[in-house]
């Protein structure tokens, strides 16, 4: 395989609680502009990857080079830095912040200190706030606090927050968990909009929607991986029907 | 003239203005000086729970240890001031002349290398910044890196605050000790203690006040304070929005240390001492307290609340003197049961919605009258 063209290459990652290892010797390429999504039984440690590249959880072994460089060992702002953003499973957004205010805080200028004293919110910045709010459905509400979106709407607005960051490599973890049949269809339009020109990893168990979205699935189980390729080619797998996706 | 209002109400103008007409004209007009000086008293104690409001109000950070900025803010005018009046005063019957008086009594021959910075006035002025600033930052840097935060900051800070006031009365020739640092006289060669300097020192503290809320009010409205507010309620999304929030914290601990450096200098200027009682756990408890009763996510709101306790804090102790902290504690307790914003929080949801309610009441009434 061509390793140039590779956004995040895994290999052998490791990390253990207590003997217990959550993700066991793993080893996961991601291409450029690939939708990647991860499925697999609770406790699969599909969350848990997603922490070890962010670098929410410190690994014990391996490596994890994303553009070809060591991230491992890296703190968390450096890594998101560097173009990883991660939205988390249950909305995180800022309640008492406006819209507006949500996605210009995660405009990626004024991170220092002093940065931040000065900041502007200049005229280029107000327009990719309105580009965004717009690409998430949310033009309409950016004055509106946070707290008062409808679940659905929250968890587009966290993806818009990472939008907003420009990162080359998007992580979603169950972006349509709670969501109604409606706001599914919208957030799988959302993500097949948005996956032009970088690469994202998607946990999901919603097959249907994984359908929509997929170029490549990879199963996990018990910190292993257990299948990978399309979703037809998954679906057929005797061991993923075993362990996951039933008969 | 829709903008002016708009931008008058988001930088709290109109209340900015009401304190400034309470403090410059109001109480200077009718109270006495001997009241007007206790003012101002309360009023350094306000610059400390300024802080407060942009570290937990805003920041999400309990410290229970303000009281050591406030005290080495106050120790820095203080060693100033009595460099001064010892080398200005000479007593003739102290073995070594010309050095503090209570070095001399601890068998001191000469004057510390440390006090030495504090011969000038310029220094001094830095340190009373710079000093609580720097043992904030590095406090900070040691807890919040290591994401140390919460409850365990707040008792950290608390030790802290003891190990001050401990040094402090065990180091006597150096700091004066339990009695503190004490008959200071000039400024300069200014007499600090006419009724002329008191009112002098306490418009200059109203206005280094005003100085301290309007650059308060820039911090808040900067994507600084924003950030504040963000990492207070989802910090894990801070960090993962690429700022590492520990540098965050770290400047928001500086700047109430600051703050509080100079309040700590402005009582020692108008109440002519500084000991270590000003800066323990009981004190910097106190200081909480101001911030708590006034709202601790309003600046203007902690002024009040800082005066309204202390004078309480005089009245009841002056009316009761064996109950008074039982009514300080009293106060706290029912301030945070029944109204967990303070004041602030009372004016802005109860009396404020009432009040443009019934303006938009007689307003209507007018519109109708016409029709």
């Amino acid at each position: 395989m061509n390793t140039e063209t590779n956004v995040l290459v895994l290999e052998n990652l490791t990390v253990g609680f207590d003997g217990f290892k959550a993700i066991d010797s793993l080893n996961l390429n991601v291409r450029k502009n690939e939708l990647r999504v991860i499925i697999g039984p609770n406790g699969a440690g599909k969350t848990t990857l997603l922490d070890l590249i962010c670098g929410k959880t410190k690994a014990t072994g391996g490596s994890i080079k994303f553009n070809e460089k060591e991230m491992l060992g890296v703190p968390e702002h450096e890594i998101v830095r560097a173009g990883i953003g991660r939205k988390f499973q249950t909305p995180s957004i800022y309640e008492n912040l406006s819209v507006f205010k949500n996605l210009e805080v995660s405009y990626p200028s004024g991170r220092s200190v002093f940065g931040a004293l000065v900041f502007k919110c200049t005229p280029e910045i107000k327009h990719r706030i309105n580009a965004i709010a717009e690409e998430i459905g949310l033009s309409e509400a950016l004055a509106v606090d946070a707290g008062q979106l409808s679940h659905g709407q929250k968890q587009w607005l966290e993806i818009g927050m990472l939008l907003m960051q420009e990162p080359d490599l998007l992580m979603l973890d169950e972006p349509i968990a709670g969501m109604s049949v409606r706001e599914r269809e919208l957030t799988a339009a959302l993500l097949n909009r948005i996956c032009k020109g970088r690469s994202m990893i998607v946990i999901e168990h919603d097959m249907e929607f994984v359908k929509k979205i997929a170029d490549k699935v990879t199963v996990m189980h018990q910190g292993k991986i257990l299948a990978e390729g399309s979703m037809d080619q998954v679906q057929l797998d005797e061991r993923v029907i075993e362990v996951y996706l039933g008969h | 003239m829709h903008s002016l209002k708009e931008w008058m109400n988001r930088n709290q103008i109109s209340g900015l203005a009401l304190l400034m007409l309470l403090l410059l004209i109001v109480f200077p007009m009718t109270l006495d000086l001997f009241r007007l000086n206790l003012l101002g008293k309360y009023l350094s104690f306000a610059f400390v729970s300024l802080g407060l409001v942009m570290l937990w109000g805003y920041g999400g950070v309990l410290s229970l240890g303000q009281g050591v900025f406030f005290g080495l803010g106050g120790y820095c005018m203080a060693m100033f001031l009595k460099v001064e009046a010892a080398t200005a005063f000479v007593d003739k019957m102290q073995s070594t002349p010309g050095i503090p008086d209570f070095m001399d009594w601890n068998q001191l021959t000469e004057l510390p290398l440390w006090w030495l910075p504090f011969k000038s006035l310029p220094i001094t002025l830095i340190a009373i910044l710079v000093v609580p600033a720097v043992i904030a930052f590095i406090i900070g840097y040691a807890m919040f890196k290591r994401r140390v935060g919460g409850v365990y900051f707040a008792i950290i800070t608390q030790a802290v605050a003891l190990i001050l006031t401990v040094l402090i009365i065990g180091q006597q020739g150096y700091t004066g000790g339990l009695n503190g640092i004490t008959d200071l006289k000039t400024l300069l060669g200014w007499d600090i203690q006419t009724d002329s300097a008191k009112y002098t020192l306490y418009f200059v503290n109203v206005l280094l006040l005003l100085v301290c809320i309007i650059g308060c009010i820039w911090v808040q409205r900067s994507k600084l304070g924003t950030l504040l507010l963000a990492m207070r309620d989802k910090e894990d999304r801070v960090r993962f929005s690429g700022y590492d929030v520990a540098s965050f914290r770290i400047f928001s601990f500086c700047l109430a240390a600051s703050l509080a450096g100079i309040g700590g200098a402005m009582f020692t200027l108008q109440v002519g001492f500084m000991s270590p009682t000003l800066i323990g756990i009981v004190p910097s408890i106190e200081m909480v307290i101001f911030a708590a009763v006034g709202g601790r996510n309003s600046l203007l709101g902690a002024v009040y609340g800082t005066l309204l306790v202390n004078f309480g804090k005089t009245y009841f102790s002056e009316q009761f003197p064996d109950l008074w902290l039982f009514a300080i504690a009293a106060m706290f307790i029912g301030v945070v049961l029944v109204m967990p914003d303070g004041l602030a929080g009372v004016y802005r949801n109860k009396i404020l919605p009432w009040w443009q309610s019934r303006q938009s009441g007689t307003a209507d009434g007018a519109v109708r009258e016409q029709t």
